[in-house]
């Protein structure tokens, strides 16, 4: 088994584009019929969501609140998960109930080990 | 109450307070004294009680044979240090002036950090559990091999083995700092668990032994929730979960001693005073912001003690699933969240989800195949309860099991 990171991206900053207590609801309630899903197959490795105040680190020690104001995908959260390969990551990952909002990214990337970079 | 049913259960009452304040007086390494000096103590009570009638206070009567018995150890202790070493200014001498403090204060202290000590780390999972039963409990080889459904001799070997590791690691009878205490709370509600689940799943048919141990793992958790610095948020959610499941302890299991399925128990049985202390617990739980399995488990159990199957229910049931399964997996918590998720999104949804799950060394896995095929594809749901039967190991397993084929081929 391999362990794959599973990045999700969404509009966290826009206004009109942040659901309502009730949606926000609900979106949870999906998000964790999908992660146990995953953790009922053994395969969910930790992760969890992100608040949504943080800071960015540039070059020159310029340091502006986070997370990127400029662009509209920010991290909204990660988990790592345990797959043979990154196909049935990809596979595990596509079920992200995310994806179902227009514009929002889901990033399968496989955890290595530092010296392992191939 | 007569001799014979007095003195056990005098002994499971005080032997192990006797046990712990003594050896809270001596320290671990001379446990097996405390032990012995405990164990003399009901030999005289089953000697004199007899020919001379029982005494007016019989608890009172024994803390001062036990309190004589010490002292005369102790003495004999100091004689022997005299004449070997007679320099040594022994630290015998000091102790031999203590009185033996049986006070309902300092019992409570010395079971509490008994409790600690038994459930050290250091110690593997199997031994704790054995001298937990043994020193915490004050239960009889004989009934801890029963439990265990094991010979006596395995569970003497076994405490043996603890009872040197405990003086090997030189674990010390004492409440864990503050810093320490979450990650040693820890352990001893894992201990704590396991006991309660030995009586509540055992597939031993001595039902009263089963309640006994539910009992005494609902008694230790009470005294960690009734003492200041134990009182924590796991802990009250540790006792909500017994105290859920313990509701339907009479329910569950018939006259013949067999399991009774959860939709057909007679839920005038279920203990609403357990229920409603459950709740309780449950309420206290939710201070602080910790989330533990305990938390999520309670959760479940809590819906469980509604009978009514409301989608409301089994959402609930599902989130606590999805979040428990990610704190810790077990193949039973999963098969378990796939009936749940199959309640709140179908049974198309549910067998999609069971068959990623691949659990094929299990009987439960077929068994909720075969219910979620059931009324789906009857061949297939046949299929699956026939796997299921194969794999069965216990009467009662196969009985659950041959009943939903007998209901399936009736329908079809």
């Amino acid at each position: 088994m391999e362990e794959f990171i599973i990045l999700m991206r969404l509009d966290i900053i826009t206004k009109e584009a942040q659901p309502s207590p009730e949606q926000l609801q609900v979106y949870m309630q999906q998000y964790h019929d999908w992660v146990g899903g995953i953790a009922a197959q053994d395969k969910f490795a930790g992760g969890t969501g992100l608040s949504k105040e943080g800071k960015v680190l540039h070059f020159n020690s310029v340091i502006t609140d986070g997370p990127y104001a400029e662009i509209k995908e920010s991290i909204a959260g990660f988990i790592t998960i345990r797959a043979k390969d990154l196909d049935e990551a990809v596979r595990l990952a596509k079920d992200c109930p995310i994806l179902k909002g227009k514009g929002n990214t889901v990033e399968v990337r496989q955890v290595v080990a530092t010296h392992n970079n191939a | 109450m007569h001799n014979e049913t007095l003195i056990p259960h005098l002994f499971r009452t005080e032997y192990r307070k006797i046990v712990a304040v003594l050896c809270r007086q001596f320290g671990l390494q001379q446990m097996e004294i405390a032990e012995d000096i405990a164990s003399d103590t009901f030999l005289a009570a089953a000697e004199t009680w007899p020919l001379k009638g029982i005494p007016q206070q019989p608890a009172a009567w024994l803390y001062q044979v036990a309190k004589n018995k010490t002292k005369n150890y102790l003495q004999r202790g100091l004689l022997f240090a005299s004449k070997i070493s007679p320099e040594i200014k022994s630290s015998t001498a000091e102790s031999y002036e203590q009185e033996i403090d049986l006070s309902p204060g300092n019992v409570n202290d010395s079971q509490l950090q008994m409790m600690f000590a038994v459930c050290h780390p250091s110690i593997s999972k199997e031994a704790q559990v054995g001298l937990s039963l043994r020193i915490l409990c004050g239960f009889g080889i004989e009934e801890i091999a029963n439990a265990f459904l094991t010979g006596k001799e395995t569970i003497n070997k076994r405490l043996f083995r603890a009872r040197e590791k405990l003086k090997q690691e030189n674990i010390r009878i004492e409440l864990p700092s503050p810093t320490e205490m979450d990650a040693r709370l820890s352990a001893v509600l894992t201990i704590i668990y396991l006991l309660f689940n030995e009586g509540y799943y055992s597939v031993s048919q001595h039902t009263t032994l089963r309640k006994d141990l539910c009992m005494e793992a609902m008694r230790l958790c009470t005294m960690l929730v009734e003492n200041e610095s134990t009182n924590k948020p796991a802990v009250n959610a540790l006792l909500a979960l017994m105290c859920f499941h313990a509701s339907r302890f009479d329910a569950r299991i018939n006259e013949q001693g067999e399991l009774v399925l959860y939709e057909e128990q007679d839920t005038s049985l279920w203990n609403t005073d357990l229920i409603s202390k459950g709740g309780y617990f449950l309420h206290r739980a939710a201070s602080g912001n910790q989330l533990t399995k305990y938390h999520l488990e309670a959760g479940i159990a809590y819906w469980n003690t509604q009978k009514e199957d409301t989608p409301e229910k089994w959402q609930h049931i599902l989130q606590y699933y999805n979040l428990l399964l990610q704190i810790e997996y077990a193949p039973i918590a999963a098969l378990n969240r796939t009936y749940a998720l199959s309640k709140v999104y179908g049974k198309q949804t549910g067998i999609t989800a069971a068959e990623q799950l691949a659990l094929t060394g299990s009987y439960f896995y077929f068994a909720l195949l075969g219910e979620l095929y059931t009324g789906v594809d009857n061949i297939k749901a046949q299929q699956h309860f026939e796997k299921a039967l194969a794999l069965a190991k216990t009467p009662a397993d196969k009985n659950v099991i041959q009943k939903k084929m007998n209901k399936l081929s009736q329908t079809s």
